[in-house]
């Protein structure tokens, strides 16, 4: 690559923090994915630090035998049912924050943002109690519910941060040649913030499919995949927890992965 | 193409009057350009056109038929935005079908009226890229096309050249006029460049404030300005004013005297105070020779600044107190505190009264 003149120093410098960082990110990921793979008598095995046999089993026993498969099911379920729920609300309060001026906006906008001050530990104890009178105790929906609470401030401000960030002209012209409010929003409006949205949408993935207390609280035998790994890897062999880790890693990083064009979009650069 | 006809609109936002009981009707085929300083509601008034916006107050009509409260689907209007609003989405072919393909228009049709406009606007090879590979001038045909090929009642034009530089800009103008006269579309066209509006509009509505100050060819507005505001905003340089106190025929400023000939007296008649106003060409300096058949009347005055543009020559001359722009050709050279013979076409000379300002003669 070429560089200025004097700059080299300064080049390598940037390279040697970049590298620092990713190393940073990766190590933990690259240890967890080793371990998780291991052979059991290798990874006890003191003289070798990186082992060379690697074995299914821990993933197979982690998913079949204790049963994980099916709380990465419910997992999914909820975190799909949190993203519907929360865009299906948030979207539209997201687009009449960045459209429209009306009395007490701000204040609209301050309270979205205090809703996240209290305490998910305040909140889990009168939540089950209401859950317990409604019947949505111990079911994905409830959980699905208490996610969507957790994550639909920040859907509203995000969503509302893109629809600003598309000029309203867009919109209006689609209103002069023909469309309706409504269809010049799904039409053109809709189609210009899907890269936005898809990043808002890891987000809440991964909020939903990270969060442990309220589902450990909420469900007692519908359990998520956090809430399950939590009581029952936590007793197992060290291979079975670091499988669990690769278990709760992976499905994250596909959807960033598959996401992450949108991603990058968000922030302004653009990949070629 | 319909007549569009504004009957007493008025718009409010909050506690600001945008449009303040405008009165306006354009013909059918007509090139009408609103034109006034930012702000003076002539974008807004486009909006209640549009339907984009409603009105508090009056109503509008499309030939016979109220629109007032008609959303902007239903009005069969096309407009281009200042910021042209190409969608960026589409390629430049699917912006110009688009409005087509909502109307339901049948494919065929479609293509032959997607490359009929791409030929007029000289755009057809760049059918296929998208908004992001487009200068500011593509984009600002591709919006023209758009709006034209779904054959509106009414084309709307919000400052559409305003982001161009000042060579295409002088370019787009006469092909933006002699393509709305070959399309015989009632056009509306908005900016605040008044030479823009001069050149392109069958009339100039000039706007101020949210009001209507007048509605005229540009020859009317521009030499028979209706009010102060009109006088001072249309010309450049600016017209000159100076405030002159009123006896008989004569008037008296803080500097000089002008006694004018026995025909104004009617028009002077219970004035006390009136601001009078010439425009920096209808004056002469003497030595240059006068017009021949032009009545004028003399003053002397000093030199003060010189701007020299080439082809013409701008002379601040100092009477007192009082300063005068004079615009010479280029070729009359003078020097900065030199004293100067003028003499003031008084065919040309306008008054205005000061209280109402709207003008006498």
């Amino acid at each position: 690559m070429p560089v200025y003149k004097g700059e080299t120093l300064k080049m390598i410098l940037i390279y040697a923090a970049a590298i620092l960082i990713v190393t940073w990110i990766l190590a933990p990921l690259g240890l967890i994915f080793l371990s998780a793979f291991a052979v059991p008598s290798e990874y006890y095995d003191i003289r070798k630090p990186i082992p060379t046999k690697f074995t299914l089993e821990n993933v197979n026993t982690l998913l079949f035998i204790l049963g994980a498969w099916r709380s990465t099911l419910n997992s999914l379920f909820v975190a799909i049912l949190t993203i519907l729920i929360s865009f299906a609300l948030g979207l539209p309060a997201g687009y009449s924050l960045a459209r429209f001026m009306f009395k007490g906006r701000d204040t609209f906008k301050l309270l979205i943002i205090g809703l996240r001050m209290f305490p998910i530990i305040v909140l889990a104890v009168p939540l089950i109690t209401i859950y317990l009178q409604i019947g949505l105790a111990d079911t994905l929906i409830g959980v699905a519910l208490a996610h969507t609470a957790m994550s639909l401030p920040f859907v509203v401000l995000i969503t509302s941060s893109i629809f600003a960030g598309i000029p309203v002209d867009y919109e209006e012209a689609g209103m002069v040649f023909g469309l309706s409010r409504m269809e010049a929003f799904l039409r053109v409006t809709l189609p210009l913030a899907l890269p936005g949205l898809a990043a808002a949408s890891i987000f809440v993935f991964i909020m939903s499919w990270n969060e442990v207390f309220i589902a450990s609280v909420l469900v007692l035998i519908n359990r998520t995949l956090p809430a399950d790994i939590l009581i029952s890897a936590l007793n197992a062999p060290d291979p079975l927890k670091f499988a669990a880790g690769f278990v709760m890693v992976l499905p994250a990083m596909i959807f960033v992965f598959i996401a992450r064009k949108y991603l990058i979009q968000v922030w302004g650069i653009t990949i070629r | 193409m319909v007549e569009v006809r504004m009957e007493n609109l008025v718009k409010r936002f909050g506690k600001v009057v945008a449009v303040d009981h405008v009165n306006l009707t354009i013909k059918n085929g007509e090139f009408v350009v609103l034109l006034g300083p930012s702000g003076c509601g002539k974008t807004t008034t486009l909006r209640l056109i549009s339907g984009l916006e409603l009105p508090d107050e009056g109503k509008i009509y499309f030939d016979n038929r109220d629109v007032t409260y008609l959303p902007p689907k239903e009005r069969n209007i096309s407009m281009v935005f200042q910021s042209y609003a190409v969608w960026p989405h589409m390629t430049v072919y699917d912006n110009i079908a688009f409005p087509m393909k909502i109307k339901k228009i049948d494919e065929k049709e479609i293509d032959r009226r997607v490359k009929w406009a791409a030929e007029l606007l000289q755009i057809k090879e760049l059918l296929n890229r998208y908004p992001h590979q487009l200068s500011g001038g593509q984009k600002q045909r591709v919006a023209v096309a758009r709006a034209i090929v779904i054959e509106p009642s009414v084309l709307l034009m919000d400052e559409p050249l305003s982001n161009l530089d000042a060579l295409l800009r002088m370019l787009m103008r006469s092909e933006l006029k002699k393509l709305q006269k070959q399309l015989k579309v009632t056009t509306i066209y908005v900016t605040h460049d008044q030479v823009e509006a001069m050149v392109m509009a069958d009339r100039v509505a000039v706007m101020n404030r949210g009001r209507i100050m007048q509605v005229g060819t540009t020859d009317e507005i521009y030499n028979k300005p209706a009010n102060l505001f009109v006088a001072g905003f249309i010309g450049s340089p600016r017209m000159n004013f100076f405030e002159a106190s009123v006896s008989d025929s004569t008037l008296e400023t803080s500097s000089f005297k002008l006694t004018l000939p026995e025909e104004f007296k009617r028009v002077l008649e219970k004035q006390e105070t009136v601001i009078v106003g010439i425009r920096p060409e209808d004056i002469y300096p003497v030595e240059r020779g006068i017009p021949p058949g032009v009545k004028t009347i003399e003053l002397e005055g000093k030199v003060d600044f010189i701007e020299p543009l080439g082809s013409d020559t701008i002379i601040h001359l100092k009477i007192g107190e009082i300063l005068l722009l004079i615009k010479v050709p280029g070729s009359f050279l003078v020097e900065y505190g030199r004293k100067l013979k003028i003499a003031l076409d008084l065919n040309k000379l306008h008054i205005f009264d000061k209280k109402t300002e709207k003008a006498l003669i």
